[in-house]
C-alpha cells in the first residue's frame, strides 16, 4: 500500500483482507468480494483512495469481460508496464478494493467490471479508459433489460466527456453507449442479434444485412472505422495484425482483437508485442483449462451462461466430435430462471455424444430432449463426463457450476 | 374443428420472436410442434417475422414475452394484423399468449406513466405497470374445466392484469403473482385461448397443457409417454412451493447483488 493512505482505510483493508482470509479457509470463496463489502463498510472513501497513482481502465460486457481484461494485461505486461488487475472475476465494487490495496507503485490498473457497476466506479476510481465489449441478455431476474443498460453507460459517457472508450463498432447497444465518448471504435462482427432487434435511439425495427445494422427510421447505424476483425486477423488502423491464439473459438478472436485494440491505441504497445502477448495466454481464470478425467481421459471446461454465449461454444463444438457435458445452475449468480436453454440452439449437437448435469439438468435434459438428443442425466458433471464416450470431453458449464469446477482444480 | 381429418400440414406461428422472445418463448413453438411430429402429425413452425402482416393462415398463434420498446414495436405489428387474426379465430385458430403477449391480446396496457398502448382486444382485460415486478416460480391450480394439473412456471413482469367480469382466469395462484391484481388469479381462459405470465418456457413444463391446445387444434390425441418432463414437472412444482423464509432469505441476497 502507498504511504499516503489514511489510517481509517488500511484498517479497513487490513480487516477486509482478514476477512478475506477466513472466507478462503473456510472454503466458502476466494475471499476477494467479502472482503472489499468488509473494507467499503469502515472506509466509504476507501476506493478513492486506494486507486490514487492508478491508472484506471475499466473492462465489461455482458460476454468476455474476464479473458479480455486478461488479455489486456498480458499485453500490457509484455511491454513492460506495471499493472494489477482482478484476475480472479470479482468484478462488483466490493471486489475491486482489495485488488488496488495490493499495489505497491504507481501504474496502470485494468479492472473487470459487471455491467452495472460501471457507473457506480467512474467517478470515486477517477476512470480513464472504458473498454466495452458487447451487451445481450443474460440474468433477466436481476439485472431487466438489456436496453437499460445501454443507457446507463450512455449516461455514464455523456458525463465524462474526458473519457477515452475503446469500443465493439458491430454491437448495436455498444454504439449507442459509446456514441457520445471520445472512441476508438473496432468492427468485431455481430453474431448474436437476437437481443437487439430495436433502435437503441428511437426504438424503431433495426435492418440487419450480414455485416452491420442500420435504423431505417433515424438512420442509426455503425460508425465509420477502419479497425475491424477479418478472420483471425486484426486490422488496425491499415496495418495487419495477425491473432494466432492459444484461446479456442471465434469468441475469443474478438476479446483479443479488443484488448489489442486497447493496448496499442491506448498504451502505446507495439502491435507485435501486444499480439504475440495474447497468444501466448491459455486459460483465463480456470476458462478453457483441461483437466484429466478419473478414467484418463481430459476434459476442457468451459464457461457458457447465456444464449450469446452459448451460441458462440455450440459453433465452436459443433466442428469437433467432442462429447460435450451441458451443466447448468440457476443460483443467484446464474439467474434463476433458465428458460433462455429455449434460445440455444441445442440441435448443432445432434450427434454427439451429450450429458445434462448440473442443478437444473432435468431443464437441460427436457430442451435437449426436443432438440432431438439423448442426454445422460447426472447431476454431477465430472461423473456425467465419465458416462459418456468419446476421447474428448468438453464441460460447458453455467456461472456457479464453473467456479464449483474452478475451486476444485485451481487454475 | 374437431377431429377433422387434415389435409396439410398443422401451422404453429411464433409471432414476432425478434420483440416477443425474451423469455425462452421459441421453446413454446418447438414443444407444438415435436409433440404432433412424434405422434406422426405433420407439423411446421412458421415463424412470422417483425415488420411483416400476420398471415390468417396459421392453425396456432404464439406471442411471447418482451422487452419495453420492442413490445410497443409488436404492438402495432398485431393491431395492423388484427383482422387477419380475427378471420383465423373464427376458423379454428388457437392462441397462447405469454407474458408481454397476453397483455397485448387484452384490450390495453397503461405504462407507468399513463401512457396507454392498445392491445388487440381478444381479451377484456387490462393492465398497468405496477411495482414491484413479480419474480419467480409459479404454481397455479387451472381452471377445473381445463381437466390440467398443477400448472409450473417462471414469472418476471411488472404488469398487473384485471380481468373484465365475463373472463374466466386460466387458474388460482398456489404460490407467486400471477395476474398480480389482488385477484389471486393467473391469466385467462378463452374459446381456444390461453393468457398467462407463466413462462419457462411454460409448455415444455407442463405438457397436458400443450397437449390441451394440440387437441383444439386437431382433436383427439394418442398418449405420448413424457418421463423427462414428467420428473422436471415434480421438481419445479416443489421448488415452486418453497416455505416463506426461503423466499425471504432468496430475496435479501437478489437485493445484496
Amino acid at each position: 500500500m502507498s504511504s499516503n493512505v489514511s489510517g481509517r482505510t488500511r484498517i479497513a483493508v487490513t480487516a477486509g483482507r482478514a476477512t478475506g482470509w477466513l472466507s478462503r479457509v473456510s472454503r466458502r470463496g476466494r475471499g476477494a468480494t467479502v472482503s472489499g463489502r468488509v473494507m467499503n463498510r469502515l472506509a466509504p472513501n476507501a476506493l478513492t483512495e486506494l486507486a490514487r497513482g492508478q491508472h484506471v481502465t475499466l473492462v465489461s460486457a455482458t460476454n468476455g469481460k474476464t479473458t479480455t481484461t486478461r488479455l489486456l494485461v498480458a499485453a500490457l505486461e509484455a511491454a513492460g508496464k506495471p499493472v494489477i488487475s482482478n484476475a480472479t472475476g470479482a468484478n462488483l465494487t466490493s471486489g475491486i478494493a482489495p485488488i488496488l490495496a495490493r499495489a505497491t507503485g504507481p501504474g496502470i490498473a485494468v479492472l473487470e467490471v459487471d455491467e452495472r457497476v460501471v457507473r457506480r466506479v467512474v467517478d470515486p476510481l477517477q476512470v480513464e479508459h472504458l473498454v466495452l465489449g458487447n451487451l445481450s441478455r443474460d440474468q433477466l431476474d436481476r439485472y431487466g433489460e438489456v436496453h437499460a443498460v445501454g443507457d446507463q453507460w450512455r449516461t455514464v459517457c455523456e458525463t465524462h466527456p474526458e473519457l477515452r472508450v475503446v469500443a465493439n463498432a458491430s454491437d448495436p447497444h455498444i454504439v449507442w453507449a459509446a456514441g457520445p465518448a471520445k472512441t476508438t471504435w473496432v468492427t468485431l462482427g455481430a453474431r448474436w442479434r437476437n437481443d437487439a432487434a430495436t433502435c437503441p435511439n428511437c426504438g424503431a425495427l433495426l435492418e440487419w444485412t450480414a455485416e452491420a445494422f442500420r435504423c431505417p427510421k433515424c438512420d442509426f447505424a455503425p460508425p465509420e472505422t477502419a479497425n475491424r476483425l477479418d478472420g483471425d486477423t486484426l486490422v488496425l488502423d491499415g496495418t495487419r495484425v495477425p491473432l494466432r491464439l492459444a484461446l479456442p473459438g471465434r469468441w475469443n478472436l474478438a476479446n483479443a482483437a479488443l484488448a489489442v485494440t486497447a493496448a496499442v491505441t491506448e498504451f502505446d504497445v507495439d502491435p507485435s508485442v501486444a499480439a504475440d502477448a495474447v497468444a501466448a495466454v491459455h486459460t483465463v481464470a480456470g476458462r478453457y483449462t483441461t483437466v484429466r478425467l478419473d478414467d484418463g481421459r481430459d476434459a476442457h471446461i468451459l464457461l457458457a451462461k447465456n444464449p450469446a454465449g452459448w451460441n458462440e461454444v455450440l459453433q465452436y463444438l459443433a466442428g469437433t466430435d467432442s462429447a460435450v457435458v451441458i451443466a447448468v445452475n440457476a443460483r443467484v449468480a446464474d439467474g434463476k430462471d433458465p428458460s433462455w436453454l429455449w434460445d440455444v440452439p441445442y440441435e448443432l449437437l445432434r450427434g454427439h455424444a451429450v450429458a445434462a448435469a448440473g442443478d437444473r439438468c432435468l431443464d437441460v435434459a427436457v430442451r435437449l430432449h426436443y432438440a432431438g438428443i439423448d442426454p445422460v442425466v447426472e447431476p454431477d458433471p465430472l461423473r456425467a463426463a465419465l458416462r459418456i464416450p468419446g476421447n474428448t470431453v468438453h464441460i460447458v458449464a453455467s456461472y456457479t457450476q464453473f467456479s464449483a469446477l474452478y475451486r476444485k482444480f485451481g487454475r | 374443428m374437431t377431429g377433422v381429418a387434415r389435409e396439410s400440414a398443422v401451422r404453429v406461428g411464433l409471432v414476432y420472436p425478434e420483440l416477443l422472445g425474451t423469455y425462452g418463448d421459441r421453446g413454446n413453438a418447438v414443444v407444438l410442434v415435436e409433440r404432433l411430429q412424434w405422434r406422426g402429425i405433420d407439423a411446421e413452425l412458421v415463424e412470422v417475422s417483425a415488420g411483416t402482416s400476420i398471415p390468417d393462415s396459421l392453425d396456432v398463434y404464439l406471442f411471447g414475452g418482451g422487452e419495453d420498446d420492442p413490445q410497443s414495436m409488436a404492438a402495432a405489428g398485431m393491431r395492423a394484423s388484427k383482422a387477419h387474426i380475427e378471420r383465423a379465430r373464427s376458423h379454428g385458430a388457437v392462441v397462447l399468449a405469454v407474458c408481454a403477449g397476453f397483455q397485448l391480446i387484452g384490450d390495453r396496457y397503461i405504462d407507468a406513466d399513463g401512457e396507454i398502448l392498445e392491445g388487440i382486444g381478444l381479451l377484456d382485460a387490462t393492465t398497468r405497470a405496477g411495482s414491484p415486478r413479480l419474480i419467480g416460480e409459479v404454481v397455479v391450480s387451472p381452471d377445473p374445466s381445463t381437466g390440467l394439473p398443477l400448472l409450473t412456471g417462471f414469472e418476471n413482469h411488472g404488469g398487473r392484469t384485471t380481468l373484465g367480469p365475463g373472463v374466466t382466469p386460466l387458474g388460482r395462484v398456489v404460490s407467486g403473482g400471477g395476474n398480480g391484481d389482488g385477484s389471486g388469479t393467473d391469466g385467462a381462459l378463452g374459446d381456444r385461448l390461453v393468457g398467462t405470465y407463466l413462462h419457462g418456457p411454460v409448455l415444455p413444463r407442463n405438457p397436458a397443457l400443450a397437449d390441451l391446445l394440440l387437441t383444439w387444434v386437431v382433436g383427439e390425441l394418442a398418449p405420448l409417454d413424457s418421463p423427462l418432463e414428467s420428473r422436471l414437472r415434480a421438481e419445479r412444482l416443489h421448488a415452486g412451493s418453497a416455505s416463506g423464509a426461503r423466499k425471504w432469505w432468496q430475496d435479501r441476497m437478489l437485493a445484496r447483488g
